[in-house]
């Protein structure tokens, strides 16, 4: 992924979704991958440089881990704060910078990890159990 | 509701038809942020948004929503068309604002999503 990739945005959810509906995974597990992948993603093309992608799948969680080159989070317990926002007002316009991403992110993990070193990047691990006793 | 009422209410314009004669909703979420939308996905709703980018497709794939209303006379651009054309979203396009189609939207039976 690429930072102001905005065409791009987004499509790495849509093929992990779709992946897993080929293997038969619980929808609601999918919706959950589907909006921390894409949430996370939308936050790498908004902020980062560049970043990565990682899924995990075994026989009890899938775990998607997100790294990117960038800026980093100088403050994560602000930037967990549902509202807080540093999105300029050209990305509010297309639809972002609500302060949600994050706090999405968590809701839909069952164990989540957000790790930051200011100018260098960011890595963000989020794993869901695949028996949803989330 | 049936789409095709929806249609009709709004007086949409159909950028992508797909199924849209088999559908019903009975919830839309309306927003033009998606994260707000994907903050309480309600599987099955309509989504109502002024926000026209690629986007907005994707996160209706996301959340399992099957349609999108795109109020202020706002269309999206050709390959945000051709994704949804695709996936079998439907996308119509209305002239009216966001508070009068959520209004009318209301005043016919269709609930928020929460
Ligand atoms: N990968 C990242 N690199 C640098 N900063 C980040 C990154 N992810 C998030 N942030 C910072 O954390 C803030 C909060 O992120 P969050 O995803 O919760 O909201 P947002 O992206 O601003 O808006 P929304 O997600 O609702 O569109 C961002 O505004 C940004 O300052
Ligand atoms: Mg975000």
């Amino acid at each position: 992924m690429r930072g102001r990739d905005f065409e791009n945005a987004g499509e790495t959810s849509a093929e992990v979704t779709a992946i897993l509906k080929d293997l038969e995974i619980d929808p609601d597990i999918i919706l959950r991958v589907g909006v921390v992948t894409f949430e996370a993603e939308m936050n790498v093309v908004m902020y980062a440089d560049k970043g990565t992608v990682t899924f995990i799948l075994t026989d009890d969680e899938i775990a998607v881990e997100v790294a990117d080159e960038g800026p980093g989070i100088p403050d994560i317990d602000l930037a967990m704060q549902p509202g807080y926002s540093t999105a300029s007002d050209e990305m509010r316009e297309m639809g972002f910078g609500y302060g949600l991403g994050l706090p999405n992110i968590k809701k839909n993990s069952d164990a989540f990890v957000l790790a930051s070193e200011v100018g260098k990047g960011t890595k963000l691990h989020s794993s869901i159990r695949l028996d949803g006793n989330g | 509701m049936r789409l095709e009422a929806i249609r009709d209410l709004l007086q949409c314009e159909v950028l992508v038809g797909a199924h849209l004669a088999d559908l019903e909703v009975d919830t839309a979420v309306a927003s033009d942020a998606m994260s707000a939308v994907l903050a309480s996905p309600h599987p099955l709703a309509l989504m109502v948004t002024g926000l026209t980018n690629i986007q907005s497709v994707r996160t209706a794939l996301i959340a399992y929503m099957p349609a999108i209303v795109y109020v202020r006379g706002s269309r999206p651009a050709e390959a945000t068309i051709r994704l949804a054309r695709e996936k079998n979203i439907v996308l119509l396009s209305t002239s009216m604002g966001m508070f009068d189609s959520c209004g009318l939207l209301y005043s016919h039976g269709i609930k928020g999503a929460t």
